[in-house]
């Protein structure tokens, strides 16, 4: 059964200069243990289809199921960790405070709560700075406290909002490389939105490529490149073959407008 | 917009209708002694049985008089209506009349106070934006007073109020320049505190860019200080309009003013005149509404001209 | 006229230090930063008292600082009740109900849409508007004694408390709150969780505005009627008697009362929220 399956899902915005078709006959399923990138320009609905998924919006047509349920009660059951763009720490809380948040909203035990914030921290390479509060650290060092806080609760499903969009390169490239490890050792099903090419070819399993007016997917490019991948495979040939096609895709997307 | 106003519109209803409603216990127990005197029947007998009744209670017990707690002289709490009256017929009713600045016009209490306070925000605003160009330009003078007109924000400096019309008074000033002289130190130091602040609002990157050019001191202040500041100048302006205008019906108690919003009010508490009371008060908030909505209007007209406001 | 002319020449020593001090290396020291408007005020005063003597200014016109001074010593008192009865009773008593009573429908509105949409303008509309001039009303309908004064303050306070508050507890961003939604949270827990903390910040600046307004709407009130005691009281009546000495010395008493009023609401929010950029810095 896959994980997360979309079957002509509609979302129509009603606006004043009139209805705006934010995604129009999505169809995608994603299998346990999949990580899947969404890439395309602004306005193409990456965002908005990653927000389905969250019950954070409502579909206007077909049909989306997480874990066989409906996205409301996947959420009620706590079934995925959500990332944004910006860490979104409470600066009034110190780190592990802010991981303790949804531990403490799912009512877990104060022991557990410790023992979570003390094996995510140590997942995430920020052991030592539970104490801290936000904005004593880095942009960087934030958003994977961001990550360290969906990981917390333990939900299978990982969806992320342009998680690294706010980030320098050589950070991003860092933190992309410790997701991969994250996703080796966590087996979880990761959805990823993007705008980076090489960022989503070089994390993915699998790469929707989505276009905009309507919000719909062009392309969905299966990744041949192996599990294990260190920085430098972005210099071979199959990387640059994958980008190659991902750029034809978006490309594509653009003409018939 | 249209929700927004429909919104507004149905809490305004609201409110008087709760006005309507509250009037009723506040203003039974005249009514009831007056019905009695006349004769009629009321639960319970005299007032003596009356008195340590809750007004509520009393209210539910004699529905019939209801209608006379609505029309009383001297209610404890006049409807609204009364208030509008009162209103009309003090300004309205006065200038179809010909009589508009007769020593019962609310207009003329009205311009007596409203001139007060323009005179003294007008010298309270400009004294303020000159010593707030004082502070920026000098450090001296930056270090030395600016925690004091910080402080003063939060001190009530309107308690010298009387001591400045009573000391005028015995120097023989009178009239509008004492009420002046407390709108204007009271409107002084927000203007102060928020053109500073206005002032010093650019950045560095805004002043270092200013600095490539070459631009003189002055040029930086005409052409990016003054600018930047007017956002900031406009807010405290409508914080000193308001206590300008407290600072101006306040000046009007302590001696026995004849003329004014702040006259009228005092005469209509010694004199148990509450309809009066209620509609110079009304006067002064449509006042009040008046030159913050004016001081908002030419904020916004001045903004866009200069291109701060899209 | 030597007290004159020693007038100017302290003007001149306390100013020319402060110019000193201003450029020196260690401008930029707290102590400095306490020194120099400490020099500028004592600087005033100094010069008050030649100027006053000086020039013979007869105490109904101008006291000198020094004979406030005594006044204040010798009547503390009658100070003390005056205080008693106007800070500790009239304006504590209506900023504790006034602020507790905003806060809480500050809540209600947020709730419901409806309430935010009508209310906001009126409140804010309300805010800017001369509500000391319920005095009156309020002293006819609460009796002379601290009753109605605090009654004057809850009127005062509640609007600026109101406002601040609802719009502190829409400061939590979007994304906040659709991460709240991610983790299931009910409305109470998204409440005590993440938007009463982020309003803090609003909550404070409606309680320091209050506390001036508080002090204000106590002192005016007294000014339509009070019991023959109380700092707004004390302050008409002096007037009237021409005893400025006094004046002077309960003005001292509000001053030294708002601001540390001020100060402390100041310090509680220092506490509160030490992690906004505002108090970083």
């Amino acid at each position: 059964m896959p994980v997360i399956e979309a079957r002509n899902l509609e979302l129509t915005f009603q606006t004043n200069d009139g209805p705006v078709h934010a995604l129009k006959d999505v169809n995608l399923s994603i299998e346990k243990g999949d990580f899947v990138s969404f890439i395309g320009p602004s306005g193409c609905g990456k965002t908005t289809f990653l927000r389905c998924m969250a019950a954070l919006e409502h579909p206007t047509g077909g049909e989306i199921t997480v874990n066989g349920v409906s996205p409301e009660e996947a959420r009620q059951a706590r079934a995925y960790g959500y990332v944004f763009q910006a860490a979104g720490l409470y600066p009034w809380r110190t780190i592990a405070g802010n991981i303790k948040l949804p531990l403490e909203i799912m009512g877990f035990s104060k022991a557990e709560q410790e023992k979570r914030v003390k094996d995510v921290l140590q997942l995430v390479d920020l052991e030592g700075f539970g104490g801290k509060y936000p904005w004593q650290l880095s942009g960087g060092m934030q958003q994977r406290a961001s990550i360290a806080r969906a990981l917390g609760f333990d939900a299978d499903i990982l969806l992320m909002d342009e998680p690294f969009g706010a980030l320098d390169e050589i950070v991003r490239d860092h933190l992309n490389e410790q997701l991969l490890a994250l996703w080796a050792r966590t087996e979880k099903t990761i959805g990823f939105v993007t705008h980076s090419i090489p960022e989503a070819v070089y994390l993915s399993t699998r790469i929707v490529v989505m276009s905009p007016r309507p919000g719909r997917i062009t392309d969905v490019i299966e990744s041949p490149l192996p599990k294990e991948r260190p920085l430098e495979i972005r210099d071979t040939p199959e990387f640059i073959e994958i980008a190659h096609r991902v750029r034809e895709g978006l490309r594509a997307g653009h003409l018939d407008e | 917009m249209m929700r927004t106003f429909w919104a507004v519109l149905v809490v305004v209803a609201a409110i008087v209708l709760f006005w309507y409603a509250a009037a009723v216990p506040m203003n039974i127990k005249t009514a009831l002694t007056q019905a009695e005197r006349e004769g009629a029947v009321i639960s319970p007998e005299g007032a003596a049985a009356r008195r340590d009744m809750s007004a509520i209670a009393l209210a539910l017990a004699n529905p019939g008089q209801w209608g006379d707690t609505l029309v009383q002289d001297k209610p404890r709490l006049p409807t609204p209506d009364q208030v509008a009256v009162e209103l009309w017929q003090t300004s309205g009713a006065m200038v179809l009349k010909g009589r508009a600045f007769s020593k019962r016009s609310l207009l003329f209490h009205g311009w007596v106070t409203l001139s007060a306070t323009l005179l003294g925000f007008g010298i309270g605003t400009v004294l303020g934006v000159v010593l707030a160009v004082g502070i920026v330009h000098s450090r001296v003078m930056d270090m030395s007073v600016m925690p004091w007109a910080i402080v003063s924000q939060t001190i009530p400096i309107i308690a010298l109020a009387p001591m400045i019309i009573v000391v005028l008074y015995s120097v023989g000033v009178q009239g509008i320049i004492p009420k002046a002289i407390i709108s204007a130190y009271l409107s002084f130091f927000p203007v102060v505190v928020g053109m500073v602040k206005g002032l010093r609002s650019p950045d560095s990157m805004q002043l270092d860019l200013l600095r490539t050019y070459n631009a003189s001191t002055s040029q930086g202040f005409w052409k990016l200080r003054l600018p930047s500041s007017l956002p900031y100048l406009f807010a405290s302006l409508k914080v000193a309009i308001a206590a300008s205008l407290v600072g101006a019906i306040v000046g009007e108690l302590p001696t026995g003013a004849v003329s004014g919003l702040g006259a009228r009010l005092l005469a209509g508490s010694y004199y148990g005149q509450t309809i009066q009371i209620w509609s110079a008060l009304f006067a002064a908030a449509i006042l009040a509404a008046l030159l913050v909505g004016i001081l908002g209007m030419i904020e916004r007209l001045l903004l866009r001209r200069m291109g701060v406001l899209a | 006229m030597t007290e004159l002319v020693l007038a100017l020449v302290i003007w001149a020593a306390g100013w020319g230090l402060n110019a000193w001090l201003a450029r020196s290396a260690a401008s930029e020291t707290r102590v400095v930063k306490f020194l120099v408007p400490f020099i500028f005020g004592a600087t005033l005063v100094l010069v008050w008292e030649m100027v006053v003597r000086g020039l013979n200014v007869p105490m109904v016109i101008l006291p000198a600082p020094s004979v406030i001074a005594m006044r204040f010593a010798s009547s503390l008192p009658i100070l003390w009740v005056d205080f008693v009865q106007t800070f500790l009773k009239g304006a504590l008593g209506g900023y504790v109900i006034g602020c507790a009573a905003a806060f809480l429908v500050a809540i209600l509105v947020d709730r419901f849409d409806f309430l935010r949409r009508g209310l906001l303008p009126v409140g804010n509309f309300v805010a800017a508007l001369p509500i000391v001039g319920t005095a009156p009303i309020l002293v006819m309908w609460f009796g002379f004694d601290w009753q109605s004064k605090a009654a004057v303050v809850v009127v005062m306070v509640f609007f600026p408390m109101l406002v601040n508050t609802v719009a502190g507890l829409r400061e939590a961003s979007a994304m906040q709150r659709d991460l709240m939604q991610t983790y299931g949270a009910s409305y109470g827990q998204a409440f005590f969780k993440l938007r009463l903390p982020a309003a803090m910040p609003f909550i404070f600046n409606g309680l320091k505005i209050s506390t001036t307004l508080a002090l204000i709407g106590a002192i005016v009130a007294e000014f339509f009627g009070s019991p023959t005691l109380g700092m707004g009281f004390r302050i008409s009546t002096s007037v009237g008697q021409l005893a400025l000495d006094m004046v002077w010395a309960e003005i001292v008493v509000a001053a030294l009362a708002g601001s540390a009023f001020y100060g402390v609401v100041a310090l509680v929010e220092k506490a509160v929220t030490f992690w906004h950029p505002s108090q970083r810095a």
